[in-house]
């Protein structure tokens, strides 16, 4: 099987392959050479849309597809961004992908853009990650050196200017509208949509807006073909997805698996994750970043019909909310049975707290509100009726929403009560002991 | 007519109306009336990009459109959302909207002061209305609430925050009417707020509009502050030759005091003329205007009570409410399994069904 494929993480491992020179030796930027001389922009598209695949950066919406809606209206400009914010508790695989293979998102932005017709595209970086856009930014200054970049690529006469822009820090500027008008210049709040930024994004002209690793997979689908991607990967997921690792594992680190990849061969075995440290064994996963729902490790290992669950998108979402998650991000957080599902909720919740933008009421106050009251629960002064009282919250602040945050926030806190509604209860009835330092509730015995 | 824009059909709560290509199902319902007017607390048709944020206005959409009739997915902010050839909006008849809605009532006073009593809005306060008619009567949050010292942002101006809902109207109002905008919503989340940058003064012929546009307390005209309750002045319509607007304002008078000049507003709120800070705060002097009579005011509202013989001997809609809820209580307990029938056939009977869906149709008489 071609179970290690690396589409991204190939040469990785190169000495020096963040400089130009290294990365062009190990066949660098043979993907722009081949889409500027040999393809139209359209055939690029086409090849993208064949490779089926999906955004990386959490929704998992078809990139060619996305492509394909972008308005073209005559005379105004097209724009590509980059979304590099990556601000998602448990998700830090774009950072790891950009430090240590930079030249990879340049030549994906450079065939990326000219694919969609862009002469100006935009890398949004995280804020945090000021080394990162220096790394970044001394690997345009290469690509342009050796005519990749700039006016008239490769004496094509297509032009293209690279912008490389540090947020402020906010996490919800990685939600692609904010994240247009903090580029903008503006508060990073997400716009109403319709418009999507297909017709109106960045300055009112038509963008696309992809995350990194989406990005970083165009090279590769130019090189070998659309056809050649589809065949990797299992049913509607195709390809490979980085996932980013932590938690009580033996190897936590960013991974490229294949999508498909059984679960069970991803937590346990000695070439990924190693399983859990030693002594202690699952008890929880949150597999695609803070905001997808939370699995106890039975319903992670097995969906609800008693299948193998396999590191897919249809896979983990086997079962919906009920007993399924998202593949997410990629921002894979594995517990074991000495964390405290309520504890780890507050703190889920009160990242999305700070985070909110504070524009629409259910997000802004119903986050707050759920943060207080897990707080309380976790401290020792919860009550029975707080515990429906958060499903209500949460569920009232669900799909009511401008943007998704407001479900990030709500699907941490119904799905833990969901698979964890005993330990939660336990919180409240015992008091004195869930609030000793260290306390986990497992079932019959108590960790303390 | 060649230019003349092509009509859709919009059903809104089981009614029809033919509107333009273009018309958010927010107007379409409007044009209906008040009887299917989704409540908006952020929308406001003269500032343009406002609305999408309080979310007061959802509506469940049940069928998309005439060519795709399928139902949307979530519920749509009203506000927004254009109308489709044939679409299909419910409002107050679908349960899912008024449950959404009973929440985002919840939100809104969650970490609201509710300091009525002591608060310039009340009784023209949009969130008390709304409150009133779509929320519960009882509080589930325990929690401390935050809080914001209140703040001179301008000599004529006080930001209460605690009670600003982060509707944003002001931020537009400033950002549209006014050269430069001073103000506008520092930090994220429950503890944004309202606020100039490095204690800026709203300076400018216009910034007092962001009195009016404000829907709470949040933002109060210190000319007027603790004056007196609203419903306590009469309001009347007056004009001026104005230089900088176009005059036409609300005088309100308490006694032979004008106590306060403020721009006309429409039945959903909404002023209808933008005024300048000279006719506002400056022209507080019965010879400063040409008089042209009371303003008209809703009956239903507390400004109306007790004056021009407008109430007299009609009682208040939420009593009338009130005791058909509580009646109907009793009536559901009684056992008339026996003689079902009998009672049916009755007058009495038919007159009670045909109050009872008369108090539950959700008919409003505003005018
Ligand atoms: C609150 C919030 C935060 C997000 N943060 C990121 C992010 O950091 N990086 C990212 O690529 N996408 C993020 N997204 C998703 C983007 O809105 C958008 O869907 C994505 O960038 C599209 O790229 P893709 O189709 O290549 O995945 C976020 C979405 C939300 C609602
Ligand atoms: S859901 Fe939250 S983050 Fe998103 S727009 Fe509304 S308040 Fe802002
Ligand atoms: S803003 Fe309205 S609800 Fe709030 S205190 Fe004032 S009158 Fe009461
Ligand atoms: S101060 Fe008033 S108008 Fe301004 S955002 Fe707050 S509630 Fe809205
Ligand atoms: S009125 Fe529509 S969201 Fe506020």
């Amino acid at each position: 099987m071609a179970n290690d494929i690396k589409i991204l993480t190939e040469h990785i491992n190169i000495p020096g392959i963040e400089t130009f020179e290294v990365y062009r030796k190990a066949g660098g930027y043979n993907a722009v050479e081949k889409a500027i001389k040999k393809m139209s922009p359209d055939e690029i598209v086409e090849e993208v849309k064949k490779s089926g695949i999906r955004g990386r950066g959490g929704a998992g919406f078809p990139m060619g597809m996305k492509w394909s809606f972008l308005a073209k209206p005559e005379g105004v400009p097209r724009y590509l961004v980059c979304n590099a914010d990556e601000s998602e508790p448990g998700t830090f695989k774009d950072h790891y992908l950009m430090k240590n293979l930079p030249h990879l998102l340049i030549e994906g932005m450079i065939v990326s853009s000219f694919a969609l017709g862009a002469n100006k595209s935009f890398i949004y970086v995280r804020g945090e990650l000021m080394y990162v856009v220096r790394i970044l930014e001394k690997a345009i200054e290469e690509a342009k050196a050796a005519g990749f970049l700039g006016k008239n690529i490769l004496g094509s006469g297509y032009d293209l200017e690279l912008v490389v822009q540090p947020g402020g820090g906010a996490y919800i500027c990685g939600e692609e509208t904010a994240l247009l008008e903090s580029l903008e210049g503006k508060r990073g709040n997400p716009r109403n949509k319709p418009p999507f930024p297909a017709v109106k994004g960045l300055y009112q002209s038509p963008t696309v807006v992809n995350n990194v690793e989406s990005i970083a997979n165009t090279p590769w689908v130019i090189n070998h073909g659309g056809e050649e991607y589809a065949k990797i990967g299992i049913g509607r997921s195709t390809g490979t997805k980085l996932i980013s690792a932590s938690g009580h594992i033996k190897n936590p680190g960013v991974y490229e698996i294949t999508l498909g990849l059984p679960v069970d061969e991803f937590m346990n075995s000695d070439q990924y994750l190693g399983g859990i440290r030693d002594g202690h064994y699952l008890k929880a996963v949150v597999a695609g970043g803070s905001s997808v729902p939370i699995l106890p490790a039975n319903l992670f290992y097995k969906t609800a019909n008693g299948e193998d669950r396999l590191m897919s998108y249809e896979s983990l979402s086997d079962g919906g909310f009920p007993t399924g998650t998202m593949l997410g991000s990629g921002g894979f957080i594995a517990m074991d049975e000495t964390t405290c599902i309520v504890r780890n909720t507050w703190n889920f919740s009160r990242f999305y707290h700070h985070e909110s933008c504070g524009q629409c009421s259910p997000c802004r106050e119903g986050t707050g509100w759920m943060e207080k009251v897990l707080h309380r629960i976790e401290h020792g002064h919860g009550t029975m009726s707080d515990i429906d009282l958060l499903v209500d919250v949460a569920k009232k602040i669900e799909g009511n929403t401008i943007c998704p945050l407001g479900d990030a926030a709500a699907w941490p806190v119904a799905s833990a009560i969901r698979h964890f509604r005993d330990e939660f209860e336990w919180h409240i009835n015992h008091p004195n002991e869930a609030t000793k330092p260290g306390a986990v509730y497992m079932g019959a015995e108590i960790l303390a | 007519m060649e230019n003349e824009v092509p009509l859709i059909k919009v059903t809104i709560d089981g009614q029809e109306i033919r509107v333009p290509v273009g018309t958010t199902i927010m107007e379409a319902a409007r044009q209906i009336g008040p009887s299917v007017a989704p409540p908006a607390m952020c929308y406001y048709k003269p500032l343009q990009g406002s609305g999408g944020k309080c979310r007061a206005c959802l509506v469940k959409v049940a069928a998309g459109s005439e060519k795709d009739p399928r139902p949307m997915p979530k519920l749509v902010a009203s506000c927004i959302t254009g109308a489709q050839d044939g679409m299909v909006v419910e409002n107050f008849t679908n349960p899912e909207v008024v449950e959404a809605r009973k929440g985002v009532v919840e939100f809104l006073l969650i970490n609201h002061p509710l300091d009525c009593p002591v608060c310039d809005q009340a009784g023209e306060c949009h969130l008390q209305d709304f409150a009133f008619e779509n929320g519960v009567g009882e509080k589930r949050f325990v929690e401390e609430k935050r809080t914001f010292e209140p703040e001179d942002i301008g000599d004529k101006v006080q930001l209460h925050m605690n009670r600003c809902i982060l509707c944003y109207r002001c931020v537009y109002t400033a950002n549209q009417l006014t050269e430069k905008r001073v103000h506008g919503v520092m930090g994220r989340g429950d503890h944004a707020q309202i606020s100039t940058y490095i204690k800026n003064s709203l300076e400018s012929d216009f910034y007092g509009n962001v009195i009016d546009v404000c829907p709470v307390g949040a933002l109060t005209d210190k000319t007027y502050r603790f004056k007196s309750r609203v419903w306590f002045s009469k309001p009347v319509d007056a004009h001026c030759a104005c230089e900088k607007c176009s005059g036409k304002v609300q005088v309100w008078y308490k006694g032979d005091e004008v106590i306060r000049v403020t721009a006309r507003k429409n039945q959903w709120g909404e002023v209808e003329d933008f005024i300048c800070n000279t006719c506002r705060f400056d022209r507080k002097k019965t010879s400063d205007w040409v008089i042209e009579g009371p303003s008209k005011v809703a009956r239903n509202s507390v400004i109306a009570q007790n004056k021009y013989g407008l109430n007299q001997g009609k009682k208040p809609e939420f009593a009338l409410n009130y005791a058909a809820k509580n009646f109907k209580g009793i009536d559901d307990a009684r056992d008339y399994n026996q003689n079902l029938d009998e009672i049916k056939k009755s007058e009495d009977y038919k007159a009670l069904m045909q109050k009872n869906d008369k108090f539950f149709s959700k008919e409003k008489s505003l005018k």
